[in-house]
């Protein structure tokens, strides 16, 4: 028996750890690494309608433990994503999540309506908290009203159930957790990065091209647990937490926290395995706390 | 392949003011190439979380051993030079695709241009082109006399000339004065090297063909990240190209310079 399976709606995993949206491209590049059929799940790339070439370079910075990185929603679109990166991920048994991106609410209904019918895209994330894209993104994030108008339009459309990806860089991210679940999403998750700028130090300007980034790695861990421990206790839809997690622990303490499941993003950089890494240290884990199966953490902090 | 692996420290100089020559030795070396990089964890730590990239200088199949030269300027690096013998690295690779030897023909002669520390990749490649009958001229720019290095080590494989900037080495300028008074008689060019050295090089010599190594601020090594992205001329097909998994070496006119 599994002591490390979750049920999600959509989702039927093996295990909770999956790797996050934009840490992983369509799962290519890590595929010559290892069998990704050992992973819970996918979160592909951003899609959207179409191609988009991402912002000019340097697109990444490093910060003391944490990165910054506006890459800018650099994605072949959605045609080549349904004919050529969809059916590459068919060969193995995995569930994906298709993180679904756009400027205008048309464009993430066109994105969800047609990824949803993908045969192994088993749930969506609406990502309304991409930091940046000058419009869209997460301009639907920050306004409760704007994201649960997003959420039903999708609703309308998907074929599968919709999580939503919530931006921390708000004033309080339980209200749109709050106004996304009213939408009639099934699931949120939580989080994505928070804007910073670095600076050159010898010139005083930004390293990054686009001037601000996404501030991500195990920087930005605090916060994250503080946010899907405050999300936790205002909704009733699972969350899948991030931010920041770079082993069995930080998967702990996520669940703990409150979160079904666990993404994990900057470390794949640092450590292409780390998935296949925290999947095979879980049970020893689990063990270690006296814990039969792995549901029984998720939001223990509260109980 | 790609492997990640813990390669054990034989040996590490530094052989110029802050370039330090790092030998490492484990199995990933039999699957490297020239013009190929590592991605290298100075740390077990957060501190600094992400790889250093570092091209490989020099390969040796039968003691399974790779030789890579850096210059320690920033906190990772300064944190690599002081790994000691025996010390482990966390190395992964190899990556990307490296210089084709093969582009150049036996009796031919290739012509190898670096600049600072875009020299070392270029010395791995040399041994290759000379073990395969091939003529190389070596032309290295660097900014001054004390961050020059491996002098003796291509001298040893072909005409060598340094020039630096401030004139304390070799002709005073940089690569292209000097190309431009030799007038060097080639029939394929190799350069690493800052992008206005290779940007150059592509208007000096329109009709030879050649290979440039490029360099740009990458996250994953691997492909997945979208960091490290060049734009493409006009006459290629793809709108873009990563330097990491596409590069870092790419035949001249397909970057965009």
């Amino acid at each position: 028996m599994s002591r490390i399976n979750v049920e999600l709606p959509g989702l039927d995993l093996k295990n909770p750890i999956m790797p996050a949206s934009g840490c992983f491209g369509f799962g290519r590049e890590y595929a010559q690494l290892y069998d990704l059929s050992v992973l819970g799940s996918i979160m592909i790339k951003a899609t959207t309608v179409e191609t988009r070439l991402g912002n000019p370079t340097p697109r990444v910075a490093e910060t003391p433990a944490g990165m910054l990185n506006a890459i800018g929603l650099q994605n072949p679109g959605l045609e080549k994503v349904m004919k050529q990166e969809l059916p590459f991920l068919e060969k193995y048994d995995v569930p994906i999540i298709a993180n679904v991106a756009g400027t205008l609410t048309e464009d993430y209904v066109q994105v969800a309506e047609s990824i949803s019918t993908a045969p192994n895209v088993k749930a969506l994330e609406l990502n309304i908290s991409c930091p940046n894209v000058k419009h869209g993104g997460i301009t639907f994030g920050t306004d409760p009203v704007i994201a649960r108008e997003l959420v039903e339009a999708v609703k309308a459309v998907s074929k599968v159930p919709v999580y939503v990806k919530l931006s921390p860089n708000v004033t309080d991210i339980v209200e749109i957790a709050k106004a996304v679940e009213a939408g009639g999403a099934d699931g949120i998750t939580m989080i994505n990065t928070l804007v910073g700028m670095r600076l050159d130090e010898r010139t005083g300007k930004p390293v990054i091209a686009n001037g601000t980034g996404g501030l991500s790695g195990p920087a930005v861990k605090p916060v994250a647990i503080r946010m899907v421990y405050e999300v936790y206790k205002a909704v009733n839809i699972p969350i899948i937490g991030m931010g920041g997690v770079t082993n069995a622990q930080d998967v702990i303490d996520f669940m703990s926290a409150g979160a079904s499941a666990v993404a994990v993003g900057t470390a794949n950089f640092v450590d292409p395995f780390v998935c296949p890494n925290i999947i095979e240290a879980l049970p020893a884990k689990l063990e270690e706390l006296g814990v039969k199966h792995i549901k029984e953490i998720i939001g223990r902090s509260h109980r | 392949m790609i492997r990640q692996e813990r390669m054990t420290v034989v040996r590490q100089v530094e052989i110029a003011h802050h370039i330090y020559e790092l030998v490492l030795q484990g199995e990933i070396v039999q699957d490297m190439n020239p013009g190929q990089f590592v991605h290298v964890r100075v740390s077990d730590s957060f501190e600094p979380l992400l790889r250093r990239p570092i091209s490989i200088a020099s390969i040796d199949c039968e003691a399974s051993e790779c030789t890579i030269i850096y210059r320690a300027e920033g906190r990772g690096t300064q944190i690599l030079s002081q790994k000691q013998v025996g010390d482990e690295v966390d190395v992964l690779g190899p990556l990307g695709n490296g210089f084709s030897a093969e582009a150049a023909t036996e009796g031919g002669t290739a012509l190898l241009v670096g600049g600072g520390i875009g020299v070392p990749p270029l010395y791995e490649l040399s041994k290759q082109l000379n073990a395969r009958g091939v003529r190389t001229i070596h032309v290295f720019g660097f900014a001054t006399e004390n961050v020059t290095f491996y002098e003796e080590q291509f001298s040893a494989l072909g005409e060598t000339h340094f020039v630096t900037v401030d004139g304390t080495k070799g002709t005073k300028g940089f690569v292209t004065d000097l190309l431009e008074e030799l007038q060097p008689e080639f029939d394929v060019f190799y350069s690493c090297g800052p992008l206005p050295m290779l940007r150059a090089l592509e208007q000096f010599y329109p009709e030879k063909p050649g290979f440039l190594s490029f360099e740009e601020r990458m996250g994953c090594g691997i492909g997945a990240c979208f960091a490290c992205i060049c734009k493409t001329t006009e006459n290629t097909e793809k709108d873009y190209v990563k330097v990491c998994s596409d590069g870092p070496v790419f035949p001249k006119g397909v970057v965009e310079l």
